[in-house]
């Protein structure tokens, strides 16, 4: 129920996001949801791209320092209380949220949030006893 | 002023016949006490009664930075350690510094040099000495403030930091005379500047700076800028401390190193062989009364040249120039002796850090900055900013603990750092030009 994300360090300086970039789009890979992190100094790219490990090789062919990290992705109703459910079960249990970013769909009626979790098995246990609909990496990328 | 007159004016046959029964008396000192001294004169064939005059010396062994490491941290000491008084040490990683003895006569001779060199500089009793050299096993501090104390000066030992506060007492106390790296008191200078006081308006009318190396424009600066005579001063712990040279008012041209106590060569630093006087070269110094831990022909990796031209002031003592350079990489920062192989090891103790990195210095304002510039490869990459920010903040610790100096750590992608030839080009200076 996993989703694999890559991350990639960068520093703060003009025109390295968009080395990045570049790399993804001549390995004709496509990037489903990111997120930056960022200090003074550096920042952390993550992605969800439809090939991960195309595009880790790739990057890191191109001199970038690349990690891949387990994440869930979760389906939330696109109404009031809708994440805070979800987050008071998570609080419940004593799991903590390392960082979280939104996805952007086409269509739908749900908004699709990224977790990066501190203990990702037990949190996958508890959503999907609560019904919480957990969307599979491979439905992810091919989305 | 001269402190001692006898000794600090003797004429040149009279100071050298001295220097070569001190000198005598220490071999064999060495030999009978210093086990790490007697393998090294029977490896070259030795014995003490070899030295018959002072041009023998240069038949006698280097001692390095590298053998007070290997017996720390007492294995230097020529007299049972009961007799030792004083422990001064220098920063380096666990294991690693370079320790320092003194007996109770160490610590006095100590004193009397550090007087002369005071006196030297124009200071007498009376005086309010403000002493911003650090206190601790650092011999700055201390070194300085048994001089003062000795020559019959108030002293304030202030030590370092704290720079509001130290204005404040400078002003309220009066004091006639500073003494702290160069660039430390130009920096007081713009702290004083923005509280609303010009130093040059107090009574302050004596710089004794060292610690690190400065330049003739320096000097130029302070003096306009701080209203005061600045003079250099030279030492190193592993000798004595500071107080081994200095520079007298009289003529401010070049630091009399106190001869009775230390006898310096100037060596071509990559054969070692003696350089005739006047030529540049690396110092070397022998230790001719030092007690607990006697050092023969230490190198100091300190570039100068000796001049043995009579001097204004009366003394007979040789004056050596203003340092030039290292024969090593050592670097200075903001007084702080620092090698770059001891960032390494500490990188390495850090999480397995290191091959890549580099070190940026510069000067921000007046004081010196140390940026350690780290590569981020994927052992340590974290998709979490907090994991790399604790890294940072981890090794910035670490460097101030085991160094006593403050870095900015910045992480850095791969393959950023300069390479030469497949060689990372590990430092970046930046402070001069």
């Amino acid at each position: 129920m996993k989703v694999e994300q890559i991350s990639i360090f960068l520093e703060n300086r003009a025109g390295r996001l968009t080395d990045v970039t570049r790399v993804l789009s001549e390995a004709g890979v496509n990037i489903r949801a990111l997120s930056l992190a960022d200090t003074s100094d550096f920042g952390i790219l993550r992605l969800i791209v439809t090939d991960h490990e195309r595009a880790k090789e790739t990057l890191k062919a191109n001199g970038f320092t690349v990690g891949r990290t387990s994440v869930v992705a979760v389906e939330v109703d696109d109404r009031p209380g809708g994440l805070h459910r979800i987050l008071e079960l998570l609080s419940n249990s004593q799991i903590n949220v390392e960082y979280m970013y939104a996805f952007v769909q086409q269509s739908g009626k749900n908004a699709v949030l990224i977790f990066r979790f501190d203990r990702t098995d037990q949190a996958i246990e508890i959503l999907q006893k609560n019904s919480i609909k957990i969307i599979p990496g491979k439905d992810l990328y091919n989305l | 002023m001269i402190y001692d007159i006898d000794r600090e004016t003797a004429p040149r046959e009279e100071l050298e016949q001295l220097q070569l029964t001190r000198l005598q008396a220490l071999v064999e000192r060495a030999f009978a006490n210093v086990g790490f001294y007697r393998r090294k004169f029977e490896e070259a064939g030795l014995l003490p009664g070899h030295v018959r005059n002072l041009s023998d010396l240069k038949y006698l062994p280097f001692t390095e930075k590298q053998d007070l490491r290997n017996n720390y941290p007492f294995g230097l000491f020529a007299v049972p350690r009961e007799n030792v008084v004083r422990i001064h040490a220098s920063s380096g990683t666990t294991g690693k510094a370079t320790v320092v003895g003194y007996t109770h006569r160490d610590v006095r001779n100590w004193a009397q040099l550090m007087a002369r060199a005071f006196m030297a500089a124009g200071v007498h009793r009376g005086d309010i000495v403000h002493n911003a050299y650090g206190y601790g096993l650092f011999t700055g501090g201390l070194g300085a403030h048994y001089g003062a104390e000795e020559l019959g000066a108030t002293i304030v030992p202030i030590s370092g930091g704290g720079t509001k506060r130290q204005v404040m007492l400078l002003r309220d106390f009066g004091a006639t005379v500073l003494c702290s790296t160069p660039s430390y008191s130009l920096f007081l200078h713009e702290a004083a500047l923005e509280a609303g006081i010009s130093i040059s308006d107090l009574p302050l009318r004596i710089g004794i700076f060292g610690a690190e190396p400065w330049t003739e424009e320096m000097r130029h600066d302070i003096e306009s800028k701080l209203g005061l005579t600045a003079l250099d001063i030279y030492g190193l712990s592993e000798i004595m401390g500071p107080g081994v040279a200095m520079e007298c008012a009289v003529a401010q041209k070049g630091l009399h190193i106190f001869e009775d106590h230390f006898l310096p060569e100037i060596i071509n630093p990559v054969t070692g062989e003696q350089l005739p006087p006047g030529e540049t070269g690396e110092l070397v110094l022998t230790t001719l009364t030092k007690e607990a831990q006697p050092l023969i022909r230490y190198r100091t990796r300190d570039i100068t040249s000796l001049n043995y031209i009579p001097c204004r002031c009366g003394r007979t003592h040789v004056r050596m120039t203003r340092i030039k350079g290292r024969s090593d990489d050592m670097l200075i920062i903001r007084g702080v002796n620092v090698f770059p192989s001891q960032i390494e090891a500490i990188l390495l103790e850090t999480e397995g850090l290191a091959p890549h990195y580099q070190l940026i210095l510069d000067r921000k304002g007046v004081l010196d900055t140390l940026e350690i510039q780290v590569e981020v490869d994927e052992k340590i990459f974290s998709d979490e900013v907090r994991h790399l920010q604790r890294l940072e903040t981890k090794i910035q610790g670490n460097i101030k603990e085991f160094l006593g100096v403050t870095a900015k750590v910045k992480l850095v992608e791969p393959k950023t750092l300069v390479r030469s030839e497949g060689k990372a080009k590990r430092i970046i200076d930046r402070r001069n030009g």
